[in-house]
């Protein structure tokens, strides 16, 4: 069993790893590499993995549900609100006219009952999120009009599952449904469909409140721990039950993710969630391109080709061209027009979602079923050829693309500033910030501190920002300006070493605590650090010297001139520090520094090199 | 009723100056007299405007104290000039708040009072420089008097700064007694002079 295991994950991975970066480097999409990595160690062609469909499925429905789940974390209701035209009016006209000339079509041409066409016409409607935004994101799409409206687009059918999979139960009743045996009891299958479609929504409704009033302060406990990893083991928990839970009434898994995701969208917690699942997501949702390339049932396809490739082939184009004409309505222009008609021409995994779902009610037979997913497989995989196609020879006719750099954002929430930890330091330069109307995002550790400065209107969100995935969450690859203030000046330099590492765009400003943390990070080619008891120990000076008798103007001047002369002495010493062998900063070394110190401030002559307002030479000169 | 004078001083190495002191130490202690050290309240030219003008509006009677500068005055009073006599407030249509006061400069330069005519080293005469801070009264609708000098500074004895110390504080402790003379006073080049006369006169 174990070794079974062993030999399984080694199939996928390998195949994933072979194929993936070929897809890569002949220029064709990672889906292809995935979809093909499927096929190839699939039941048809060397046949490694998946005699048994139903172990396949599972993997499928595994990424699309943490896929879900990111998504529903995106979609805070402000960002909702800012594309409701898109998302309400381009999502429901295509929603609405695709199902229904695929209803006419299908009832013309096939003599199937109309809850069997219904059913059908509604799976096939849907396109494929996954395939989708990941294409998107890899020709950096997502933040071009195209990108906007296919991501409207796909919200509104990953919202529209929720009454199409609410629906379909009501089909059952005064069917003509022949039962089967082989299917799968949900908890509430044998009740009335309007029974079964109550408890649905019953549970859609207690998720919402057991997400707001128990979950959010359960992650409280947990962050309070400290314990990445315990943060990890509960997001995964919580993706993980609130699908079981969905999955115990009948729906996808998928939509419970999806809605748990949504539920958390405004919680501080969001950022680490993402960061947490997103490597889990990238995984999974490979496999579920794998899984979705080893399940196209070739013996059907064999057995009858013209039904599946015609289908296939007249599914596609009917797509295409419903989304055209949406396009068209939403003055498009061309080249983007096909873009986005073409990206989301295919089927997608919420009509295996729906496919099986009715196969269990006994809407459709098996076999149907089963040519359907094929065809649904296929349309998925024809997506990134349509698109290479589009890309190599239909769009050199359309002329000038649009160009990524696409100054109007309306779902970018990121902000220009960044500003790691939120103690006293960080705090005060926020709120210096706030008060000149830029906003920043906050990242910090004490999930307290969070909460309360999230009551007080602050953005800030929960999270270790020595981790790249929060980084990178938190809008690190769009932003301007990175303020590192983290308590702890170990953590500190870790995420310089991040920033520079992997976003070397940013400036980084930075928080040292001391001469030694100064020094590292003049090593680290910074240039712009803040001593954070520089300027306050100099000014307190500064009052003394007020005290003793000193005019206060000559006094801040005084100030002023120590200050920059000690920022210019470390980066004089840092490369000093390095002269002497292994140099280790011990209490000693540190005396000697400041002894060192000492000796240039008083070779120097701390004092201004102007001579403005004296009247000594003057007198001289006018003595002669 | 006592004039109320306040002395607006901008010297930004007040400690260095000895005629400046000899005039500082001189100023009369009185109630009716405020000292105004602006480099020592505001090293960082942060000027609170609205104190500023609060203490405008308690007083009859401003002087600008300071030293002369490449023919200019230091730049933290500019700054105070720049922020305090606001528009709506010191000028413009219902900028009167300053209206009727009178406004002097009280002026030390280190050269010589010859140099300060078309002919000496400077070519200019100390009110043809002052020209602008002249203007600056007009447009604030107050009443613009000839400036209180002393110069040459450089080359000044003990003795003499002591001098110029209680003339000083006779010129302040006249305008805080006596209505002034505006029209008297605009016949002098500087009220050095007006207040010697008025003095030989009372003798």
């Amino acid at each position: 069993m174990e070794n079974n295991f062993f030999l399984q994950a080694i199939v996928y991975l390998a195949a994933a790893v072979i194929c993936v970066p070929i897809a890569k480097k002949i220029g064709l999409s990672s889906i292809l590499g995935y979809l093909f990595s499927g096929i190839i160690i699939g039941p048809f062609v060397l046949g490694f993995i998946g005699s048994e469909g139903q172990d396949l499925m599972h993997f499928a429905e595994f990424g699309v549900v943490m896929m879900l789940f990111l998504i529903g974390l995106e979609l805070d209701p402000y960002k909702f609100w800012k594309m409701r035209r898109f998302i309400l009016g381009m999502g429901s006209l295509q929603v609405v006219i695709t199902s229904l000339v695929i209803f006419i079509c299908c009832s013309i041409i096939f003599d199937w009952n109309w809850q069997t066409a219904l059913t059908i016409s509604l799976a096939l409607a849907l396109s494929s999120t996954a395939i989708v935004l990941q294409t998107l994101k890899e020709k950096g799409l997502s933040q071009t009009s195209v990108g906007r409206s296919s991501f409207a687009v796909l919200l509104f059918q990953d919202i529209a599952v929720i009454p199409i999979l609410a629906i379909i139960p009501l089909l059952v009743s005064g069917s003509n449904v022949i039962p089967d045996d082989d299917i799968h009891h949900s908890l509430i299958s044998n009740l009335d469909g309007w029974l079964q479609t109550l408890i649905v929504i019953g549970t859609i409704v207690s998720i919402y409140f057991l997400g707001k009033y128990m979950i959010v302060p359960l992650l409280h406990i947990v962050a309070k721990t400290r314990l990445q990893e315990l943060f990890t083991a509960s997001a995964l928990l919580l993706v993980l039950s609130v699908s079981y839970l969905i999955q115990l009434v009948g729906l996808s898994p998928a939509l419970g993710a999806f809605m748990a995701g949504v539920v958390l969208a405004n919680s501080e917690f969001r950022h680490e969630l993402e960061g947490d699942i997103a490597p889990f997501k990238g995984l999974l949702l490979g496999l579920f391109f794998i899984g979705v390339g080893a399940s196209i049932n070739f013996k059907l396809i064999i057995d009858n080709p013209a039904f599946i490739l015609i289908f296939g082939f007249i599914l596609t184009m009917i797509k295409f061209f419903v989304f055209l004409g949406i396009g068209k309505l939403y003055k498009k222009r061309i080249d983007q027009n096909f873009l986005f008609a073409i990206g989301l021409s295919q089927a997608g995994e919420f009509g295996f979602v729906i496919m099986s779902f009715s196969m269990q009610l006994n809407i459709i037979p098996n076999m149907l079923a089963n040519q359907i997913m094929a065809i649904i497989a296929i349309s998925m995989i024809s997506t990134p050829f349509l698109l290479l196609i589009n890309e190599r020879l239909i769009d050199p006719f359309f002329g000038i693309k649009e160009k990524n750099t696409n100054t109007y954002d309306e779902i970018n929430e990121n902000n220009d500033v960044i500003i790691a930890g939120f103690g006293n330091f960080g705090s005060t330069i926020a709120r210096l910030l706030k008060s000149n109307r830029i906003p920043a995002t906050i990242l910090d550790m004490d999930s307290d501190r969070v909460d309360s400065l999230r009551k007080m209107g602050f953005k800030v969100y929960y999270g270790d920002a020595t981790r790249l995935e929060l980084l990178k969450a938190a809008g690190c690859e769009n932003a301007k300006l990175f303020i590192a203030a983290i308590d702890n000046p170990t953590a500190n330099l870790i995420v310089i070493e991040l920033l520079q590492k992997h976003f070397p765009h940013l400036k980084i400003l930075a928080r040292a605590r001391n001469r030694n943390d100064a020094f590292e990070l003049v090593d680290m080619g910074l240039d712009s650090i803040y001593r954070e008891n520089l300027y306050s120990a100099v000014h307190l000076g500064v009052d003394a010297l007020v005290f003793m008798g000193h005019r206060r103007y000559s006094a801040t001047r005084q100030g002023q001139h120590f200050i920059k002369h000690d920022e210019e002495a470390i980066f004089r010493l840092a490369k000093k520090r390095h002269d002497k062998k292994a140099f280790m900063i011990s209490a000693l070394e540190e005396i000697e520094m400041q002894e060192q110190l000492f000796k240039t401030d008083l070779f120097n002559q701390i004092v201004p090199e102007d001579h403005a307002w004296e009247s000594d030479n003057l007198k001289k000169d006018n003595l002669q | 009723m006592p004039n109320k004078i306040l002395i607006i001083f901008a010297h930004p190495l007040f400690e260095k100056s000895v005629a400046n002191k000899a005039l500082a130490n001189h100023i009369p202690d009185s109630e009716n007299i405020t000292f105004h050290d602006l480099y020592e309240m505001y090293p960082e030219f942060d000027i609170n405007v609205k104190k500023e003008q609060e203490l405008l509006n308690l007083h009859d009677i401003v002087i600008w104290h300071h030293p002369m500068y490449w023919y200019s005055c230091p730049p933290l009073l500019k700054q105070w000039i720049d922020m305090v006599l606001e528009y709506g407030w010191a000028y413009g249509k219902l900028g009167l708040a300053l209206q009727d006061k009178i406004l002097f400069q009280v002026i030390t330069t280190g050269g010589n009072q010859e140099n300060y005519c078309e002919e000496g080293r400077d070519q200019h005469t100390i009110a043809q420089l002052l020209q602008p801070f002249k203007q600056t009264a007009k447009v604030c609708r107050m009443h613009y008097l000839p400036p209180f000098v002393v110069q040459g500074t450089h080359r000044m004895d003990e003795k003499m700064f002591e001098r110029k110390g209680i003339e000083y504080r006779n010129l302040l402790q006249y305008l805080e007694n006596t209505t002034v003379n505006v029209k008297q006073t605009q016949g002098f080049n500087y009220l050095n002079d007006w207040i010697k006369t008025l003095e030989n006169n009372g003798k």
